[in-house]
């Protein structure tokens, strides 16, 4: 039993702004009262619920891939020596499974969603999850790419879609969808790409990326899965692709989506010399449009590695940079590309990229359906989160940083015209409250009465970015994990995951596909229950089967 | 000055590893401070007295004495001093290394001066591979200072580098110049097979033929106005580059255009006499 007293709360879904009062904490959950215990004195501190990431790749094949391209970066990065609490490892832009689990708990972190697992490499991404100690973890599978269903929206078997994705996401063990350029992995595997919305996927009749996006945004609604479609739009990174996202948004009217890493989709301009942030359209259609969240996928100045199952887009960038790539092909579901990447900041491109995360952060007007990300370890390492706070809630300090950019890149921005200032509640909101509704955890990211008791108390400093990068005290599931910047306790975190229901008997559908194309037997196909450490499955509230 | 000396008591069984080894670390310290810096053998801490006999209060100059063919890491990151080896050098010698002087009477293992940035390493004896190269994924090896071999040196040799001059007076073996970016690489002795391999820019001056990778084009025969600045510089350290044109002609060839690179190969022809 904790009870926390004296400290000014931000409990956004409750309502509670900058308000002293006591939180208290009993058997992992936030009770209204509790008797005896510890009591921690939070005079002069600010207390959030736990901070809940949305969008960040911290495990997989990928992810793995990517560790072991980057050995130079390991040797820049700080090493963690192991403690008798702690266990050893490597930071960096990809941290090791152990590190990326308290330096996120150090972050005041407590629950994060890894939003690509290809269903083959499911089993070794819940293996790493499992290695990721304190936070929470859920995952969403890759769908869009899937050939098995992208030829049933082909015969428009939408029927059958339905039960062979609620079958895949129960059979990953994950927690949603997830959608990656929809039919342009497809293609990448006939060295093409999504042309356009409505073009035809090679391989395939009359499927068309704007097909795929209905029906399985339409599908994941209809699962009633609690967090929407996923989705990592067409044409990522390529100048003039706000029209690609502004016609999927268009497409996804009537349905829930979570549009990922929307900085990467708010380019204007023909080519990379005439690139230009579109945050102002994109922003405009969004805030008008409350079926649709997104997370802001913020790029800073640096040297990190850039991992995505968009295969054909990775090329293209490796292609630009002349570095290392990487390249997967997960045979009948998707692909992926590892390219490390350094943002410049006298980088024309870079300078708008780094411009437009910050837009669209400032431009959308509900912080609850925009979240802190940077798409991590994309546009940053999540460890860097304290400086983008610190740029969302000081105009000044924007501006100084506009300085050290290339005078051209100001006629292509409009940053230097945005002076809303992020307040610490609204802060609480892009971290964790929202997060936590966008990906339907009732249970998380917020301190009332019956939620899971994840509390991070950072000190009321000026300096945000140093507020934030030292939390003095982090309670997961009601244990001091973090303690005067000491990873004091280390929990394991949860599994979780969604049960969708579908019919038992899609089984026989899928097996003679599996037996034909596969090179992995089906029965070995997917993840037991019994892989998940703590698995904490969530209802959906979709039709029975 | 004074000099701190290391008498290494025996060769270890296996490599001990010395970051401690730099004149910036040891100079502002006491005798008994020296004595008590951390090395590591295998995955032990122990203390530098445990391996070395110590004379003298640290100081800018010291000098290595006994076998340290398995002391790993003498030099790292050194800015400034003088570190005399009398006897062999282990793996990593003077890696990342910024300033100051490294001399070795003996012979020096793989990875000598790596990544370094600056300074001077003059090996009498042989040297092993990937002198001057970048660690496994970087993107660049050394980016600036000397490296002089007397002996022979191992494979992938200048692997990355993006500036400075390495000079070896024997023979090398594959892939000298490998994925070269820039800087110069002197080989007085001839070299093995797949020289300037995926050469991106920089120099490679072979004073003996050898043998070209078909991605290497013949462009002129020269003597370049620039060689003669680098047989300036590196005569006064005894390695004597012929540049005068009554003498003979550099073959240039460039390459390597499996890249496309622009780098260059000049290979010394002397008139026939």
């Amino acid at each position: 039993m904790i009870r926390i007293t004296g400290g000014k709360v931000y409990d956004p879904a409750n309502g509670v702004n900058g308000v002293v009062q006591d939180v208290c904490i009993c058997d992992g959950k936030i009770v209204s009262e509790v008797d005896g215990g510890r009591t921690i004195d939070a005079t002069g501190l600010v207390v959030f619920p736990g901070g809940v990431d949305v969008h960040t790749h911290v495990a997989g094949a990928a992810l793995n891939f990517a560790r072991a391209m980057i050995p130079e970066d390991h040797r820049r990065h700080q090493e963690f020596v192991r403690t008798l609490t702690t266990r050893g490892g490597i930071g960096g832009s990809t941290p090791t499974t152990f590190i990326t689990g308290y330096l996120y708990a150090g972050l005041g972190y407590t629950t994060v969603n890894e939003p690509a697992v290809a269903m083959l490499a499911a089993r070794h991404a819940h293996e790493e999850l499992r290695d990721t100690p304190i936070v929470d973890k859920s995952t969403c599978v890759l769908m869009a790419n899937n050939e098995i269903l992208l030829d049933l929206i082909d015969q428009e078997e939408f029927e059958r879609a339905r039960h062979v994705v609620a079958w895949n996401v129960w059979a990953a063990k994950a927690y949603g969808v997830k959608a990656v350029n929809p039919g342009g992995v497809a293609a990448w595997k006939w060295g093409k790409d999504a042309e356009g919305l409505h073009e035809p996927i090679p391989g395939f009749g009359t499927v068309t990326p704007a097909k795929i996006i209905t029906a399985l945004a339409g599908i994941v609604d209809s699962l009633g899965l609690p967090h929407p479609m996923h989705l990592h739009c067409n044409n990522l990174g390529a100048p003039g692709n706000y029209t690609t996202t502004l016609e999927t948004m268009r497409l996804l009217e009537g349905h829930r989506a979570h549009i990922a890493h929307m900085q990467y989709h708010a380019y204007g301009g023909s080519d990379w010399y005439s690139m230009r942030s579109e945050s102002v359209r994109l922003a405009e259609y969004f805030n008008a449009h409350p079926n649709l969240t997104a997370d802001a996928g913020v790029v800073l100045f640096g040297t990190t590695v850039t991992i995505t199952a968009d295969g054909p887009w990775q090329h293209l960038l490796y292609k630009l940079t002349g570095r290392k790539w990487g390249n997967i092909d997960v045979e009948n579901e998707t692909g992926c590309g590892i390219v490390p990447y350094t943002y410049k900041e006298q980088n024309l491109v870079n300078a708008v990229q780094w411009a437009t995360g910050l837009e669209l952060l400032l431009l959308i007007d509900d912080p609850w359906r925009i979240s802190l990300t940077t798409d991590h370890p994309n546009g940053a390492a999540f460890w860097r989160y304290p400086e983008i706070i610190q740029l969302l809630m000081d105009a000044e300090y924007r501006r100084e940083q506009l300085k050290g950019l290339p005078a051209k890149v100001l006629k292509r921005i409009i940053l230097p015209e945005l002076d809303r200032e992020y307040t610490l509640y609204e802060i609480a909101i892009i971290t964790s409250a929202g997060p936590a509704r966008t990906l339907g955890m009732p249970h998380k990211g917020h301190l009332g009465v019956g939620a899971d008791a994840d509390v991070a108390i950072f000190n009321d400093w000026q300096d945000v970015r140093r507020m934030f990068s030292y939390p003095r005290y982090v309670i997961k599931a009601g244990e001091v994990v973090i303690e005067e910047g000491e990873v004091r306790r280390v929990v394991e975190g949860k599994g979780i995951i969604s049960r969708p229901t579908y019919d038992e008997k899609i089984d026989d559908f899928i097996r003679p596909l599996f037996e034909r194309y596969y090179t992995m037997s089906f029965d070995n196909y997917p993840v037991e229950i019994e892989r998940i450490d703590h698995p904490d499955v969530r209802p959906c509230e979709g039709p029975a089967a | 000055m004074s000099k701190t000396i290391f008498t290494l008591k025996e060769r270890p069984t296996v490599p001990l590893e010395t970051e401690v080894f730099s004149p910036d670390v040891i100079a502002p310290l006491g005798h008994d401070e020296v004595r008590a810096l951390p090395v590591f053998l295998g995955k032990r801490q122990y203390r530098m007295e445990d391996f070395f006999e110590i004379e003298g209060a640290g100081s800018d100059e010291l000098e290595v004495r006994g076998d340290a063919g398995r002391v790993k890491w003498i030099g790292r990151g050194m800015t400034r001093g003088r570190i005399t080896i009398q006897g062999n050098a282990g793996m990593h010698l003077g890696a990342h290394m910024k300033g100051g002087a490294i001399e070795v009477t003996g012979d020096a293992s793989d990875w000598v001066g790596a990544e370094m940035t600056g300074g001077l390493i003059h090996i009498a004896g042989n040297a092993g591979g990937q002198i001057g190269a970048a660690y496994r994924g970087s993107m660049a090896g050394m980016k600036g200072g000397t490296i002089l071999v007397e002996g022979s040196a191992g494979m992938e040799i200048g692997m990355r580098m993006r500036r400075g001059v390495i000079a070896v007076r024997g023979a090398v073996r594959d892939f000298a110049g490998l994925q070269m970016k820039g800087g110069t690489i002197v080989l007085m002795g001839g070299a093995e097979i797949r020289t300037g391999a995926w050469m991106v820019r920089g120099t490679i001056v072979c004073l003996k033929p050898v043998r070209l990778l078909p991605t290497f084009t013949y462009a002129c025969a020269y003597n370049p106005v620039f060689l003669r600045l680098y047989a300036k510089s590196l005569q006064g350290m005894g390695f004597v580059i012929p540049c005068e044109a009554h003498a003979g002609a550099y073959q240039r060839y460039t390459g390597d255009t499996s890249v496309p690179g622009k780098g260059e190969i000049l290979i010394w022809r002397p008139h026939a006499s």
